[in-house]
């Protein structure tokens, strides 16, 4: 197999992005304006791209499926966003983030990008306070920081527990200024359907309006998808209901590498499911574990009584609470990164020491912690959190501990992309949780944030100019051409399809079996039996998908079902590559792990022999299997050792 | 925690397929809801059923379902966001509710939030009145350090207060006058607040206003309702802060 180009320049890691830069391409001002240019998803990624390229002269055409971009699921990142500062001169250096973020991802990421990350997260902060985004602020007028799992300096910038809709209102406020300047066009209540690739080049997608049914064509000189993660793909997640993996589904089945699918993020500290009609599941940020404590009862039978109800968690002395991550990891504590503290909480769920009538919930504690500082202080740190967690639980967790369980959070798998952000089809690029980039195996906190805002702010505006500056004597894109009829067709078909099932059961039913498939084989603790059981579950459920969902309503007004089933279809195509890939990955490594690789201490093993590789997923036809196009990883600048938080 | 089941209860909806069309209340049974369940897993559990009976669901506007988004928008039972306090729809739960209660579903009212769908009305408006000037006229790039600038405390917290706004449109949809000097006034005041915004904060003030008043949302007459349903507890004391900034820039016309 050839050697996948990825694009990285070939001098030392610190002068990489500089270099880089001073080689690519740039357009005359005169030239962007005759350019168009497609952002689809107006999260904080696609926004301060879609803000950025419009400052700079393109004519952006934007795209979100809410009735704003102000409402895309980056509103709802509660704890913070990293940024290598070193404020509190503790040592923090680009180097340090760069190395955390790689460690963090258990080494299967590009060194290349994460180190740029690292470079460029000081500008988003400066970005952000200049768009008048209100960070918490010391007495002294400078900014205030906190500490995030998996790092032991303080570099995390926050907005009290509402950090991620801060900054989207910031990047939101930066894409209104452009939209009432004429330079960017918005379609909110727009969903992207297809991708449309001419000559091998991405030209425009087709979407339908989501208020009259109308399909679409809308053609431009580059796409850029920045439709967010595929978490939905297991039912229950922390994710918003509409969030889906639809548009990047798309962009694979035209070509476009999906890398990683297999790498998701179950999230620590999310509030136990409480039966068979919830919806969806709610986070309790990660920044809660500076001050909480998690335990479960050491004895058996406390956990039994805790269960039945019988006794309170606070009959329990503390000489009788086992503080297993304060146990097992004794230096990182009760900070340690997601997928570790994830893994705990099932072991000793699984052991049957969880708590909650469920059994299935451990608790976070800030008793200590008022004890030691105060009502107020803790109070002042997480009012807003604590408040959502007693409107849904109706426990106060000032006087109770929390319940917390792991959830799926985030997906670091996406679309495959060069340096330059752009995926293997010419002119199609993906950014923010869309693609797999700078993550690896397993995501920091507080760093999603941060990468899209880079992406967005300070990436993609230069990389795609490099690509663009061929295409000045391109003229606008002829939407009648065979290509976009062709593409536009073949989504009516579908949504017609799908629509004329008139089957007996509604797209939910379905989606519903989907997360149990995937929580229970392709969830937080994997073996090779189990993934093929998942597979062939998988592709079962597709055929009774297909042949008996139930789509009501109209094709021609709004209707949310058949949206839904739209994705529920990717969902289940989405969750079968997923369980592929996680066949293929024998080792476990961050987020992913196999049962059959691990440790005499039971800890994750990682297998860089054999799997230091990205895993490249191209389509090869809806009954054909997908071939694996590996990137090898090369570190240079880094050791690769066992991750220890202990 | 204890899970209460109700075993029937009744909902009341508005009804009413297109902007054009004229809408109706229709009620419906809905049966076996748990009190630990959200409303809108109630109104999930409802749609469920009308699906299977071969009927329209109910379309409603929702997406995080952890008050934070501001895309849900429910009118229940004569109240915005429903019968509990500094929430959202999607956080009130069914707890509020008792057996057999009918409970009274409408969308937003208001001229300039037409309805689009049943519950789920056009808040366009709102996007056009930001656009009008919500925001600070910088570029990406070439800004000073985020320490450049001090900012006190008590400014940065008194800012965040404002900017917690989700732009839901409760106090539109409670305002007797529909109006969205609330909405307004958060902006205004964020930015007010703040060293980077204060720059342009009259013009600001005043184009945000004359976009409200162009699109046909009220007067505000001080009633003060908005603030008691606003879901954010966005304080009216920030409307007397837009008024400021907005006589600033009268006075230097
Ligand atoms: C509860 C929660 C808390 C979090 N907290 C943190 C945190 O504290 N720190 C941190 O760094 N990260 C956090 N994260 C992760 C982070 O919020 C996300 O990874 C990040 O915001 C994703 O941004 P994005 O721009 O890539 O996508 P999104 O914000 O998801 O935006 C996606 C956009 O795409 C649009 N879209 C999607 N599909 C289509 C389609 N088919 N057609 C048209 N438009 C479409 C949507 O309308 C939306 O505009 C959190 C995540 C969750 C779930
Ligand atoms: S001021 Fe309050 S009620 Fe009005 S839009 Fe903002 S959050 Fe909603
Ligand atoms: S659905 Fe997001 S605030 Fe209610």
């Amino acid at each position: 197999m050839s050697k996948i180009d990825n694009k990285i320049p070939a001098v030392p890691l610190a002068e990489k992005w500089s270099k880089h830069k001073e080689s690519i391409k740039v357009v005359s001002p005169a030239n962007k304006r005759k350019l168009d240019v497609i952002v689809v998803g107006t999260g904080l990624a696609g926004a301060s791209a879609a803000a950025s390229l419009a400052e700079l002269g393109y004519n952006v055409h934007a795209f979100c499926y809410q009735d704003s971009p102000r409402r895309a699921h980056s509103i709802s990142a509660q704890g913070g966003i990293n940024a290598a500062k070193n404020y509190q001169n503790d040592n923090d250096s680009v180097f340090r983030l760069f190395f955390d973020t790689i460690k963090g991802g258990d080494y299967r990421s590009r060194e290349a990008n994460v180190y740029r990350l690292a470079e460029v997260s000081p500008n988003i902060i400066d970005q952000c306070v200049a768009q008048g985004v209100p960070f918490a602020r010391e007495y002294g007028g400078t900014l205030a920081n906190r500490s995030f799992g998996g790092v032991l300096v303080s570099r995390t910038f926050y907005a009290r527990g509402q950090t991620g809709q801060q900054l989207l209102l910031g990047a939101y406020g930066a894409l209104n200024r452009q939209v009432a300047k004429g330079s960017v066009k918005m379609y909110t209540r727009h969903e992207m359907l297809d991708v449309v690739i001419v000559d091998g080049k991405a030209r425009g997608i087709i979407a339908r309006d989501m208020v009259n049914g109308e399909v679409k064509r809308f053609g431009a000189h580059a796409v850029v998808v920045a439709t967010g993660g595929y978490g939905n793909v297991f039912f229950l997640s922390t994710n918003a209901m509409g969030c889906n993996g639809s548009a990047v589904w798309q962009c694979y089945k035209k070509g476009a590498w999906f890398a990683n699918p297999c790498f998701v993020q179950i999230h620590p500290t999310c509030i136990p499911v409480h039966g068979d009609q919830q919806s969806k599941l709610t986070l309790m940020s990660e920044s809660l574990r500076n001050d909480g404590r998690v335990w479960v009862p050491k004895k058996k039978e406390d956990a039994e009584k805790l269960q039945k109800g019988e006794i309170s968690p606070n009959d329990i002395p503390d000489e009788a609470r086992d503080f297993y991550l304060e146990r097992r990891y004794p230096s990182y504590g009760n900070l340690v990164p997601r997928d570790v503290a994830s893994r705990a909480a099932k072991e000793r769920c699984d052991a049957g020491f969880g708590v909650n009538n469920t059994g299935k919930a451990v608790y976070l504690d800030f008793k200590y912690s008022i004890e030691r500082l105060g009502k107020d202080v803790i109070e002042a740190r997480y009012g807003n959190l604590f408040q959502m967690y007693e409107k849904i639980t109706d426990v106060d967790p000032y006087k109770e501990p929390m319940m917390i369980y792991p959830a799926i959070h985030y997906t670091m798998g996406g679309l495959w992309v060069d340096y330059n952000l752009m995926t293997n089809i010419p002119g199609l690029y993906a950014i923010g949780e869309a693609n797999f980039s700078d993550h690896g195996a397993n995501r920091l906190g507080a760093s999603a944030l941060m990468q899209g805002l880079a992406d967005g702010y300070f990436v993609l505006p230069y990389t795609i100019g490099d690509y663009l500056a061929n295409e000045i004597m391109t003229p606008k894109i002829d939407t009648s051409i065979p290509e976009f009829e062709e593409a536009e067709k073949s989504v009516t078909g579908r949504l017609e399809k799908l629509f004329n099932i008139k089957g007996t059961e509604p797209v939910d039913h379905f989606h519903k079996e989907l997360g149990h498939i995937m929580w229970d084989y392709v969830g937080m603790s994997r073996n090779a039996e189990g993934l093929k059981t998942a597979v062939e579950k998988m592709k079962k459920l597709k055929k009774e998908f297909w042949a008996n969902v139930l789509v009501p309503g109209e094709m021609s007004n709004v209707n949310p079902e058949l949206e839904k089933a739209g994705r529920v279809a990717d969902f289940i195509d989405i969750g079968i590559l997923m369980a592929q890939d996680a066949l293929d990955r024998k080792e476990s490594c961050g987020g992913h792990f196999r049962e059959e690789s691990v440790t005499d201490e039971g800890e994750a093993k990682r297998d860089d022999e054999d799997f230091t590789y990205a895993s490249c997923w191209e389509y090869k036809g809806e009954d054909a299997e997908p071939v694996l196009n590996k990137e090898d990883l090369e570190f240079e600048n880094v050791a690769l050792t066992q991750r220890s938080y202990k | 925690m204890a899970d209460v089941i109700l075993k029937k209860i009744y909902v009341k909806v508005w009804r009413q397929n297109n902007v054009r069309a004229k809408g109706r209340f229709e009620t419906y049974e809905v049966e076996n809801i748990s009190q630990g369940s959200s409303f809108l897993e109630m109104l999930d559990i409802l749609n469920d059923k009308l699906i299977r009976e071969g009927k329209d669901p109910i379309a409603f506007d929702h997406d995080c379902r952890e008050g934070i988004c501001g895309t849900c928008s429910l009118y229940v039972n004569g109240r915005a966001h429903g019968p509990d306090r500094d929430i959202t729809t999607c956080q009130l739960h069914m707890r509020k509710f008792n057996e057999g209660e009918t409970i009274t579903i409408e969308p937003w009212r208001a001229g300039a939030f037409p309805v689009i769908k049943d519950l789920m009305v056009d808040r366009t408006a709102f996007e056009k009145i930001q656009q009008a000037g919500g925001f600070v006229s910088v570029n990406t790039g070439g800004v000073p350090d985020g320490n450049a600038i001090p900012i006190g405390y008590e400014d940065a917290e008194e800012a965040m207060d404002a900017a917690a706004c989700i732009g839901c449109g409760a106090c539109v949809a409670t305002c007797k006058n529909s109006s969205a000097m609330l909405f307004v006034a958060a902006k205004v005041s964020q930015l007010a607040k703040l060293p980077q915004g204060k720059v342009e904060g009259k013009r600001r003030a005043k184009a945000m206003v004359a976009k409200m008043d162009e699109l046909g949302f009220g007067g505000c007459t001080n009633t003060g309702a908005c603030e008691l349903e606003c879901p954010k507890g966005i304080s009216i004391s920030h409307i007397a802060r837009l008024n400021r900034e907005y006589l600033k820039a009268k006075f230097s016309d």
